[in-house]
């Protein structure tokens, strides 16, 4: 089997330059860590009031990983990614939802 | 020998039973053949160039097939060992520990390492084919699968003969299954096995669900793909939703037996009953993920060997797509007993029972598409007729079991075995068989002959109702499941013993289809004409089997069935290439790392099961050297050139 050497393929996207969009999801992501660890370690805040807004940050966060690393805004044809992303959301609260009804056995054991 | 040495290889090597040493020394002996025969014809380096370093789907294929079968005959050997125990009451065959190991081995080999397998054997053989494309979308990623599945299943096998093998049943309940109650390698092997296969499950999955959606030929819409491309799509998508959730329980598990944390240990604040509901949470959606394409296989067997279009074929999509999502949301009716909330196993027998009605609505489909149809009764409408009426009692059972209140007196008895027997076998491994049988011609280019066949399919067929209604009734007499013996007084006796025949009979009937393979071998009935069946869809359009690249000129799709299509308006010379519109072929490269990295993640899973860190580090270090390597690869793909496509096309007649 002879073989032709390949051409590169040719970025469709982020043509050139430094990847600036990268590094600013890189620190963004960072910042929401550390802020949410340090909220749990050093902020006063009460248990509720702690979670909510440590759950406030994983949003963000899921926000800045879709939007700086996974693209997804981006698309070549039918967004069937957007389709998928739904179908995981549902699936996410059901699994999260449904999983806190099972295990709370109606509040009678724990 | 100094003491600690041989305290060392009392336990490292399992020992004390003559059957493991029957099979130590068959193992040995197997290997040894395995190596003389290769190097004795010098078949390594075509062993290692054409196969192991390939990236082509067909040969994946072929390999996913191979294993499989071997699977199939060890899960079946499991079987046959937990018969023979429980065919006599107080048997001593097997000890209760032995007992334990096997039905635990007996029941993840079966699901993990070769109902899997088996699916993507028929995934990679035909999706491509059938939706004009030249290979998956991510060549090199499938092949990272296979390896993963192969190695994860070897270190499984592994645990035979090496350390002892899991015995807290293929499902690992904790607290049994924690460090507590299981202490030593056995669950780990389980725990780490399953782990590296099911990357490469979540893999495959991502790999169809991106090759269906980007990479069919033009002309073919979403409602223009065959049935069994859309089959692998619904299973894809719940693959892709449902093995992170093992993933994350095993995981938590493993953490706990080796690293000492306390997710399902209740004294210390976790709890074990968060492990069934993950567990559960893939569990379920796993036997859709097996039950889909074997949903698919028939929808295509039915329409080609009844030489008519599948009847509904609007419903039968709707329906695919509506138990891929309702079979999410009913994993809690796998734990009624657990004591949740009433409310809770309402929800969760109702969304059970729904998935019956999309399920019906394609049994009724697959018979309104034979009826008037003229039907030609080869090996896989055999089996695809013979999976009706066991499917239809394997669900009928399955709303039985959906009913709280009832599943009270059901759970865990052999009424619940005998059920998901006979869906699992009777829709997954018949669909398979079929599927076998019907790409069989397009994979290795011959046909099975008929000869042992129909002896196979009886001997299966019989023997399986022969095994399996006796357990419904033992299951109402109030026998459970795993139990290594029972008491002469229990009145279990007789069901018991014909079961066990079933169980030989179906016995029988593997080997006959193992004799089937044997026999076409050696007289050989060549498929020259490449649509052996006078089939429906893009596969049958190539020679059997299908040169490298698949197709030399990429087809342009109008209808649906397009090659019974263009047979019937007499065009499908559209199909032959034409040596002016032959392009050079873009085409991924073999690599050898893919198996190399099912290696390095071998040595770290057995470093892990034993504990054994320095051997687990360097493992590790060899999965990320394999990472590095690939990122690294500058030129992973080359051009066929035209000189070559049209040599090969001119050798098959084709141009």
């Amino acid at each position: 089997m002879s073989t032709v050497p390949a051409k590169a393929p040719a970025p469709e996207t982020h043509q050139g330059g430094f990847p600036w969009s990268h590094v600013a999801g890189y620190l963004l992501s960072l910042v929401l860590t550390i802020g949410a660890f340090a909220l749990v370690f050093h902020a006063k805040l009460s248990f509720h009031e702690t979670l909510f807004v440590i759950l406030f940050l994983a949003v963000l966060q899921i926000l800045v990983q879709l939007l700086f690393f996974m693209h997804v805004t981006e698309r070549h044809g039918p967004s069937y990614h957007m389709m998928m992303f739904g179908l995981a959301m549902f699936f996410v609260f059901v699994i999260v939802g449904a999983s806190i009804w099972i295990m709370s056995f109606g509040s009678m054991v724990s | 020998m100094p003491e600690s040495v041989r305290n060392f290889a009392t336990h490292f090597f399992v020992t004390g039973d003559p059957m493991i040493y029957g099979a130590d020394a068959a193992i040995t002996l197997v290997s040894l053949g395995i190596v003389f025969t290769l190097t004795y014809f010098k078949k390594w380096k075509w062993l290692w160039s054409e196969w192991l370093t390939s990236v082509d789907h067909k040969k994946i294929a072929i390999m996913y097939l191979i294993s499989a079968i071997l699977m199939l005959f060890r899960g079946g050997a499991d079987a046959l060992l937990m018969r023979t125990q429980l065919a006599v009451p107080n048997n001593s065959f097997l000890t209760a520990e032995h007992y334990d190991q096997i039905f635990t081995t007996h029941g993840t080999i079966m699901i993990i390492f070769m109902a899997m397998p088996f699916i993507f054997a028929m995934f990679n053989a035909v999706v491509p084919l059938q939706i004009g494309a030249r290979d998956v979308a991510f060549p090199y990623l499938n092949a990272v699968s296979f390896w993963l599945f192969f190695f994860g299943a070897m270190l499984f096998n592994l645990s035979f003969v090496i350390g002892g093998s899991p015995d807290a049943g293929w499902t690992s309940y904790p607290p049994l299954a924690g460090l507590q109650f299981d202490p030593g390698p056995g669950e780990n092997y389980y725990l780490v096995a399953v782990s590296i296969s099911g990357i490469g499950s979540i893999a495959t999955g991502i790999n169809f669900m991106a090759t269906i959606l980007k990479m069919r030929a033009p002309g073919m819409t979403l409602m223009k793909m065959p049935l069994f491309t859309w089959s692998v799509l619904a299973s894809c998508v719940v693959i892709l939703f449902a093995f992170p959730a093992l993933t994350v329980a095993l995981a938590l598990l493993l953490i706990d037996r080796i690293a000492g944390a306390h997710f399902f240990t209740m004294l210390a604040g976790g709890n074990p009953m968060q492990f069934i509901n993950l567990f559960w949470i893939w569990g379920h959606p796993e036997v859709y993920i097996v039950i889909l394409p074997a949903f698919g296989i028939y929808s295509e067997v039915v329409a080609t060997f009844s030489s008519k279009k599948i009847f509904g074929y609007k419903s039968m999509v709707a329906s695919l797509m509506a138990i891929a999502v309702i079979g999410y949301l009913t994993w809690a009716h796998h734990f009624f007993t657990m004591g949740a909330s009433a409310g809770v196993n309402v929800f969760f027998s109702i969304s059970t029972m729904c998935v019956a009605i999309p399920t019906g609505v394609k049994v009724f489909n697959w018979l309104l598409t034979m009826f008037r149809g003229r039907i030609r009764m080869t090996m896989p409408l055999l089996w695809t007729l013979a999976f009706i009426p066991n499917f239809a009692i394997g669900g009928a059972t399955g709303v039985w079991l959906a009913g709280a209140p009832a599943d009270y007196q059901f759970h865990n008895s052999y009424f619940l075995i005998a059920h998901f027997h006979q869906t699992l076998i009777g829709g997954v491994v018949y669909g398979m068989l079929a599927g076998m049988y019907y790409w069989w011609p397009k994979m290795f280019g011959f046909k099975l002959k008929d000869r042992f066949g129909h002896w196979a399919f009886w001997f299966f067929n019989i023997g399986f109702y022969v095994c399996f209604t006796p357990q419904y009734i033992l299951g109402l007499m109030g026998m459970q499941r795993r139990m290594y013996t029972y008491g002469a007084n229990m009145g279990w006796t007789s069901l018991n013993f014909v079961s066990t025949v079933g169980a030989f009979l179906m016995g029988i009937g593997f080997l006959f289809i193992a004799a089937q393979i044997v026999h076409s071998l050696f007289n050989m009935e060549r498929d020259v004409t490449g649509d052996i069946w006078n089939g429906r869809t893009l596969e049958w359009s190539l020679p059997s089997p299908a040169p490298h690249y698949n197709f030399a000129v990429i087809p342009t799709v109008s209808e649906r069935d397009a090659w019974w299509e263009m047979k019937k308006a007499g065009n499908t010379s559209d199909l032959l290439p034409n040596a002016k519109e032959i392009r050079p072929i873009h085409m991924p490269k073999s690599s050898g790392v893919p198996f190399l990295m099912g290696v390095a993640f071998f040595v770290l899973g057995f470093g892990v099961v034993f504990n054994w860190w320095v051997i687990a580090i360097v493992g590790f270090v060899g999965v990320v050297a394999c990472l590095i390597g690939r990122s690294l690869e500058e030129h992973p793909d080359y051009y066929v050139p035209v000189d070559e496509v049209v040599h090969t096309e001119a050798a098959l007649g084709r141009l």
